[in-house]
């Protein structure tokens, strides 16, 4: 329980509008994205500031106060979910300035709250581009994509938020502020605490401000679509496309479940009997994009792709990639319940992994749609079901665990991109070993002795 | 119903449609009420969770739960861009109907539903005094949007910046009008909807002027009720039942071809919640709320789809105008594109698009009334997105809309005019 005089210290610190102590208001951050089960947290705070930010940290810090800092609530693995009912959540929302878009030097300095898609409208009206772009950049926090180290189509060719992370300043558990790398290209100044921070958690610190690296746009993009009747074939055409010295921008992949239902819905008219979809786009230099379209089509056919498709224009490319956007809406649809996944194998183990899905799916009678990143391995198996069938939903959960171990088998990952937050904790020793976990939770210790930082989440405390 | 049991046992018939959320959060790009408060318990989500944990009872205080979801423009955005397609604006609209049933109604919303809105000899009694008296409690704004002030009044109206009632309204000025329609000719019945015939008088007669132009007979009966949406938004199922109770009987007694209304909202509710609603009342309501919705059209989608306007090349001095798509018109019913070749048909007149064009303005109907400083930021952004647009003229084909735009403007002291696209049409005929 957090005592009145805490609330009332708060309130003076941040405004009675910016601390939030209703029961109703409580319940609405006692859950993210993930299917978990809510907790409903102590009180939740919102700083305007980042000297607030500090503030908060540390008046929590010396109350003995557990925290979890929550963006725009999004993440897949319930790190924003609160630990228990003595949580109190803090908001980044407040904290929503882009502070520095350096043109000369090529990169930005933002507060945490920045969403995701509003800082790349703003990178790209001076021409520049911020190229991480995880599903749900439209509502999504700079602060969470680090935190999470969040993906999204583009990692093929682009990379992933923590390639983009050039510095950091984030509060150590106990409110004292803590800088790390730099504006400049090289910098090894210290220990690399930027790249600790990234995929963190919200579990070794509070991030107040992020350096991020901006690059130059492309300047022209061609798309392709094509069809399989066989995975197999899919899959090689993916290694050839890499082989042939071509990374596209974007490399995405459905099977067949999705094809279809996604047919079902647009009555768009889908390769219905289709294995795979591959949807492929090259970027870059003019010239050079037309080199690598040919190149890409003619692997594409090489791989014995039933039909390839090159749309004329912008609007013809919109229409054929809505199969793309729809894909998850659309499953979301079939049942009351979405869970997805996104267990990550090395490229070439796309046909194994997807075969051991469906076998999965068949072996516990779930139904499974997946669709995901092709290029690197990173498929979001979508399983639908009802989480109020309690025999449905522990199948699912049978499934899942099965899933990891193929995954992991085929030498790849627990997580590609989602994070491991609660969701996911209990497999992390099995991908990688004790030692791991242990050396993780000493770190956090000696971090954290009071083990208030989002202490559930990862490898726990 | 007194017992929070009941309460929640009525609410779990919503638990199917809710458990279809997935969480996503999606909801918090497009919410205006989020846009202008950041928190989670104002965007669809954080409601959605709620209701379901009232249902669950999982938390006590349904008074809390029902502030929080009239802290809702029901604009509908959350819902046109949900990934997994939850029905929000249904469940909305119910779960306000349970939780008000249970709380009970305000006594001023009950007088004003249940009687004025429902019986319009009344409603419009009460108007017709109150104009003249205007004159001695409003006070000119001085604006472009030709709005009227009450700083007498600032503790009911707040710092309100609206168009006075017209001195005559609408069914006054022209009685009933019933004209036969000439073989092989088009009748619509023309419903001008409550600001159509008591603040916007001149955008109805814009649109009485653009029937007759095109010669299509035109049926309005004096006696027309409110559409009910009001009363529905604020989960007076009643209220809105007996208001459209009235509206079928007067609107079942002459044959026409279609039922035109300037008013989106209004639009919206005739071709949705008549026959929605009208389920429940049974008998002869079922069968003319179903045959009147699916004559209802926009007047806009009216013109462009069945009249055939088109839009003509602009003069080369042609004004700007910019439009704002109103939430009904573009989300409830895809009337986007109608209005804007509406306006490119007066060559007088070009259109540039504003940012966010179809982000609501912020009025959402009675919203306004007690949010109104949620209901003013948020129709802050449209006022910036309007001026930034460089426009002389914002058209929107939504009274309440139009409303909500020369309030902020005229507080912000912008020269930007607001019309009703019809309104511009009408300028050239």
């Amino acid at each position: 329980m957090i005592s009145q005089a805490l609330i009332k210290d708060f309130e003076a610190l941040l405004g009675k509008e910016n601390v939030f102590s209703s029961e109703a208001d409580r319940q609405s951050y006692s859950y993210d994205s993930a299917v978990l089960r809510p907790v409903v947290p102590a009180l939740v705070v919102r700083p305007t500031n980042t000297e607030q930010l500090g503030l908060c940290v540390k008046k929590l810090y010396d109350n003995g106060i557990p925290m979890t800092v929550r963006g725009a609530g999004t993440n897949l693995s319930g790190g924003t979910i609160p630990d228990n009912s003595d949580t109190v959540v803090i908001l980044t929302n407040g904290l929503t300035r882009i502070l520095e878009i350096n043109v000369n030097d090529l990169y930005a300095v933002v507060e945490p709250g920045v969403v995701t898609a509003d800082f790349a409208a703003a990178v790209a009206k001076k021409n520049l581009f911020y190229p991480p772009d995880p599903g749900s950049q439209a509502v999504s926090t700079i602060g969470g994509n680090i935190a999470e180290n969040a993906g999204g189509l583009r990692g093929l060719k682009y990379g992933v938020t923590k390639d983009y992370l050039m510095g950091i300043e984030f509060f150590d558990a106990t409110g004292e502020i803590v800088k790390s790398g730099s504006r400049t290209v090289k910098c090894v100044t210290g220990y690399n605490l930027t790249g600790m921070i990234a995929q963190s958690e919200g579990t070794l610190g509070v991030i107040s401000q992020a350096i991020l690296k901006l690059v130059p746009p492309p300047k022209a993009s061609k798309a392709l679509v094509a069809v399989f009747d066989d995975l197999q074939n899919a899959a090689e055409a993916v290694a050839g496309i890499i082989a042939a010295h071509v990374v596209p921008c974007t490399l995405e992949f459905l099977d067949n479940n999705t094809i279809v239902r996604v047919d079902d819905f647009t009555k768009a008219g889908l390769p219905r009997q289709a294995a795979a979809m591959l949807l492929i786009e090259v970027d870059g230099h003019p010239a050079q994009v037309e080199d690598d379209a040919a190149a890409v089509e003619r692997v594409l056919k090489d791989n014995k792709a039933t039909e390839v498709l090159v749309p004329k224009d912008a609007a013809e490319k919109f229409k054929l990639w809505e199969a793309r956007r729809m894909a998850l809406p659309v499953l979301a649809r079939c049942r009351p319940t979405t869970v997805l996944e996104d267990a990550t194998v090395p490229r070439s183990q796309i046909p194994a992994m997807m075969k051991a899905i469906n076998d999965i799916a068949a072996k516990y009678k779930l139904e499974v749609g997946t669709f995901g990143h092709a290029g690197d391995g990173n498929l979001h198996p979508t399983f639908l079901c009802d989480k109020r069938d309690h025999n449905e939903y522990a199948r699912v959960e049978e499934a899942i665990d099965e899933l990891f171990d193929v995954a992991i088998k085929l030498q790849g990952t627990l997580s590609g991109e989602h994070g491991i937050g609660t969701a996911k904790a209990k497999w992390m020793e099995k991908e990688t070993s004790r030692g791991t976990i242990l050396f993780s939770q000493r770190l956090r210790r000696a971090l954290d002795p009071k083990g208030l930082l989002n202490a559930s989440k990862l490898v726990g405390i | 119903m007194n017992n929070l049991h009941q309460l929640a046992q009525r609410l779990m018939a919503l638990d199917d449609r809710i458990t279809a959320c997935m969480k996503c959060g999606l909801c918090q790009a497009v919410c205006p009420m989020f846009g202008a408060t950041g928190m989670e318990a104002d965007v669809a989500r954080g409601k959605l969770a709620l209701i379901s944990n009232l249902a669950h009872e999982m938390i006590q205080d349904p008074e809390a739960v029902a502030d929080k979801l009239g802290r809702c423009l029901l604009c509908g955005s959350c819902q046109a861009s949900c990934p997994p397609g939850v029905k929000i604006m249904d469940v909305f609209m119910e779960a306000r109907e349970v939780v008000n049933a249970y709380i009970g109604l305000h006594p001023v919303k009950k007088m004003v539903f249940r009687t004025l809105l429902a019986k319009p000899g009344l409603f419009n009694f009460a108007m017709r005094v109150g104009a003249p008296m205007q004159g001695l409690i409003f006070k000119d704004s001085k604006d472009t949007q030709g709005t009227v002030c009450a700083p007498m009044l600032n503790f009911m109206l707040g710092d309100r910046h609206i168009r006075p009632l017209a001195k005559t309204p609408l069914h006054v000025r022209h009685g009933s009008i019933n004209e036969r329609c000439p073989a092989g000719g088009i009748k619509v019945a023309f419903y001008p909807g409550c600001m159509g015939d008591k603040m916007y008088v001149d955008m109805a007669e814009a649109c009485l002027k653009v029937l007759r132009h095109h010669k299509v007979a035109v049926y309005m009966p004096t006696g027309l009720a409110c559409c009910g949406i009001p009363a529905l938004s604020s989960g007076d199922v009643e209220g809105m039942m007996k208001q459209m109770k009235v509206n079928l009987d007067l609107l079942s007694q002459t044959m026409f071809d279609y039922l035109v209304t300037p008013c989106g909202s209004c639009t919206a509710t005739i071709k949705e919640y008549w026959p929605h609603y009208a389920q429940r009342m049974g008998g002869a309501a079922v069968g003319q709320a179903r045959e009147i919705a699916a004559k209802t059209m926009d007047i806009n989608a009216f013109l462009v789809e069945v009249l055939k306007v088109q839009a003509v090349e602009a003069a080369a001095n042609a004004h700007k105008v910019t439009f704002h798509d109103s939430c009904h018109l573009k989300k409830s019913l895809g009337v986007a594109a109608q209005p804007r070749t509406v306006i490119g048909a007066n060559p007088a007149y070009k259109v540039t698009e504003m940012a966010e064009a179809d982000r609501c303005c912020g009025c959402g109907g009675s919203f306004n009334l007690f949010h109104y400083d949620h209901s003013r930021k948020i129709g802050q952004r449209k006022r910036n997105n309007v001026v930034d647009s460089g426009a002389e003229i914002v058209a929107t084909g939504c009274p309440a809309c139009m409303m909500q735009l020369e309030d902020v403007l005229s507080h912000n002291g912008d020269a930007v005019k607001v019309k009703h696209p019809v309104e511009i049409y009408a300028e050239m005929l």
